[in-house]
């Protein structure tokens, strides 16, 4: 693969609806997760160390949190004088306001593509957390003569608005697509990475727009099925997709094992993220920690079992805290006790409080709320 | 051509420390690996920083290799500046030849061009083998309030310990009546940091003195400082009362490294108005098993702990095997102690194995004679094999297997 011969596109904002709770204050891209991440880093990483080198970040609204995250794009190596990372706001001209939908989207950055040299284009939302090697998905795409190849993956498909689930005839091409549907039972769902040249990409949006087509899946891929060469590139390691809080809480909590952690923090495939220069974390007298991740900046004082602790949290003397997810900065003070929970930034849960939630249906607390 | 800068820094990190024996072998002292995740010269570059001293001179010889890949273009501190930031000034060959640094004053004065293209009135001169939190800027609001010509930080120091230090007498006006270097009965208790502000124009003048007089040790301490006092320069003492630590020796580095887990030590990283900066390692959170059991102590990213550790400090990426011990130790990036190892009093180097059984170091409750007990210490890259004791103060820079 001639890394940079291929553009990256992210949609940082794709499927905000799915996770209410968090996305009212930032993007999907922004999002926490495991401990010192944000999941954006996952892909923006994958992206960096098979050598991409130019990476545009389609946003759309509330993208503070994401700007500060990203920055010049340093920690991923993509503050660049040549190409690097570029943020893509909404661009309102005569014909277009903020973008409603993927295809508005992508034509609001029409230019963005047109200035870039790279011939190969692979666009990808945030919401898929996944350590994959896109290199072996370069050379899939260009030897199978494909005009799109789709990340998927097979098993329970995720619920998630518009999602596409597909079947391959005989010679491998996908055959058939389905969006939205009803699914008992395991399918081919698409993980919505997709590798093409950049001037199919550019032909499919003049034309989707042209004829007033809104839905990227429907009009594009649906309508294409036939006329287009679309194959699947299956992705067999560690994937999680997050559609709401439930499926967010357990693939924190699924970083516990091992196995899945080896596979997502791969040695020589490193995920990046913002360094925020804290302290390793500090396990006080009388600290008692278990099959859990803890970040650095943390300063444990009490009992804590089966949780993701992001940085700077503090654990006070006497708290119990068990399955669950501790954003950075949050305060659990003395005498706490939390049984699945997912408590977000800044947080302070009050001396001898008490918040038990359940595996299926954990308790959220808002960004800086004090209990 | 440079913009004029106020105060510029010039950070002495040329230093072998060989009293740090084999963890200085590759290394130089500023170099070496402390509190979980800084490297000793994090110190005064993020206290330089936090002073708005924003040029700084960062002078190498001793095996500057790994020291110049730390310190890189400085971003981590700040300091990729298109005006200042930091610059590694090695020595260089001149027209005259080439010359090594022969002393903390002629390292400087080997570097006046640099110094001059800043045209600073002030100069600030580290050393980078310190451990501490200082307000630079508070230093030279002094030395500009006392219309000093020099200016040197200076510690109360414990009586009994004053006689390794060089000592000042001090007026009640701050100012330096008379030096005495490590006496063996101290009459003083006010020790020198080895932490100076100089005007930079007097500074000059007697770097240029001090290089021309063929009887110099073209020392600072012990030549130029004591030049200027005889000349009736104005030299002035700063007062510091906080946390200082030279980590010149195994003992003193393990100290201080286990200081930070003492709450009545006044050194605090969390302090987010006084951050300490690091080139930080990609790795994730580390994690903590259901077979671990961690007391007291603190744990850098990317470490897998499934053992027992008390009183310790793990750097990044450090494997504790089930079964294995680690108390009142120091354990540096990547190294793995496998099962059923025990590693105490010790300071285990960089990517080192220790093998399953193996003990390294002793208790000092445990010794018949406590004058024979020391913190052990274990190389970098060094494989300690199965079921292998290593005796106190005991320094292994090769495999035993």
């Amino acid at each position: 693969m001639r890394a940079n011969n291929v553009l990256g596109l992210i949609y940082s904002n794709a499927y905000d609806s799915a996770l209410p709770e968090f996305t009212s204050l930032r993007t999907m891209g922004s999002v926490p997760f495991g401990g010192r991440y944000r999941l954006i880093d996952f892909v923006l990483s994958n992206m960096v160390n098979c050598g991409m080198s130019k990476v545009g970040i389609v946003t759309k609204n509330n993208y503070q949190s994401l700007l500060d995250h990203i920055g010049s794009g340093k920690p991923w190596d993509l503050s660049r004088k040549n190409e690097g990372l570029f943020i893509l706001p909404p661009f309102a001209s005569r014909t277009s306001g903020v973008y409603e939908n993927r295809i508005e989207a992508l034509k609001g950055n029409m230019r963005f593509m047109a200035r870039s040299n790279e011939e190969y284009v692979i666009l990808s939302d945030c919401n898929v957390i996944c350590n994959m090697d896109f290199t072996k998905l370069f050379d899939a795409h260009t030897r199978s003569g494909a005009d799109i190849t789709i990340v998927y993956k097979n098993g329970p498909v995720p619920k998630l608005d518009d999602l596409m689930t597909f079947g391959f005839g005989a010679d491998g091409r996908v055959n058939e697509i389905m969006v939205n549907r009803a699914i008992n039972g395991d399918a081919n769902y698409s993980l919505n990475m997709f590798i093409m040249r950049k001037s199919l990409l550019q032909r499919l949006i003049n034309e989707a727009m042209s004829l007033h087509f809104d839905s990227f899946e429907r009009d594009i891929f649906q309508r294409n099925v036939l006329n287009l060469n679309i194959r699947g590139y299956e992705e067999k390691g560690f994937v999680r997709v997050i559609n709401g809080l439930k499926s967010y809480f357990d693939a924190n909590l699924d970083l516990l094992v091992p196995e899945n952690r080896r596979e997502l923090f791969k040695v020589d495939k490193p995920v990046y993220t913002k360094v925020h220069d804290e302290v390793p974390a500090k396990y006080g007298l009388g600290s008692e920690v278990r099959n859990s991740l803890v970040a650095d900046g943390c300063i444990i004082d009490g009992t804590v079992e089966n949780c993701i602790l992001f940085r700077g949290v503090r654990i006070g003397k006497g708290a119990v805290v068990k399955n669950s997810i501790i954003m950075q900065g949050t305060m659990i003070s003395e005498n706490v006790s939390l049984d699945c929970t997912v408590i977000d930034k800044s947080a302070v849960i009050k001396p001898g409080k008490t918040l038990i939630g359940d595996k299926s249906y954990p308790i959220y607390i808002g960004k800086e709320i004090i209990i | 051509m440079s913009l004029k800068t106020e105060c510029i820094a010039m950070l002495l990190a040329g230093g072998q420390g060989s009293r740090l024996g084999i963890l200085t072998k590759k290394i130089a002292k500023p170099a070496v690996p402390y509190g979980g995740k800084y490297r000793i010269i994090d110190f005064p570059l993020s206290n330089c920083v936090n002073s708005g001293i924003y040029t700084v001179g960062v002078l190498t010889q001793y095996q500057p290799l790994e020291l110049n890949d730390y310190i890189g273009n400085g971003q981590p501190w700040d300091l990729d500046r298109a005006n200042g930031g930091v610059h590694i000034l090695s020595p260089y060959q001149q027209i005259e030849g080439t010359a090594w640094y022969k002393n903390t004053a002629n390292a400087i004065y080997q570097n006046i061009n640099f110094i001059d293209r800043y045209d600073p009135e002030y100069v600030a001169i580290l050393s980078g083998d310190h451990i501490y939190k200082m307000d630079y800027a508070k230093m030279l609001a002094y030395h500009k309030e006392k219309q000093a010509d020099c200016t040197i930080a200076m510690l109360e120091v414990p009586w009994e310990e004053a006689s390794r230090f060089g000592l000042m007498f001090v007026d009640d006006e701050g100012a330096i009546t008379a030096f005495e270097e490590k006496p063996k009965v101290p009459k003083s208790n006010k020790a020198s940091m080895g932490i100076y502000m100089f005007t930079w124009k007097k500074l000059r003048r007697y770097l240029l003195e001090d290089e021309a007089n063929p009887n110099s040790s073209n020392d600072f301490g012990h030549d130029l400082i004591p030049a200027m006092h005889d000349a009736g320069e104005r030299l002035y003492a700063y007062p510091f009362d906080g946390y200082w630590k030279d980590v010149g020796t195994i003992d003193s580095l393990w100290e201080a490294n286990l200081d930070l887990l003492n709450p009545k030590v006044d050194l605090d990283l969390s302090d987010t108005s006084w951050k300490i900066y690091s080139r930080s390692p990609t790795a994730p959170p580390h994690y903590v098993s259901s077979c671990a059991k961690v007391q007291n102590s603190m744990i850098a990213e990317g470490c897998q702990i499934d053992g027992s550790i008390d009183f310790s400090v793990l750097f990044a990426n450090v494997t504790v095997e089930e079964g294995a011990t680690v108390r009142d130790s120091i354990v540096m990036p990547g190294t793995v102690i496998k099962s059923g190892a025990v590693v105490q009093y010790a300071i285990v180097a960089e990517n080192a194995v220790i093998e399953e059984g193996a003990v390294v170091g002793e208790r000092p409750e445990a010794m018949k004679d406590r004058a024979d007990w020391g913190v052990t210490v274990i190389g970098s890259d060094i494989t300690i094999g199965k079921n292998v004791k290593i005796k106190p103060k005991e320094m292994i820079d090769k495999n035993i297997v």
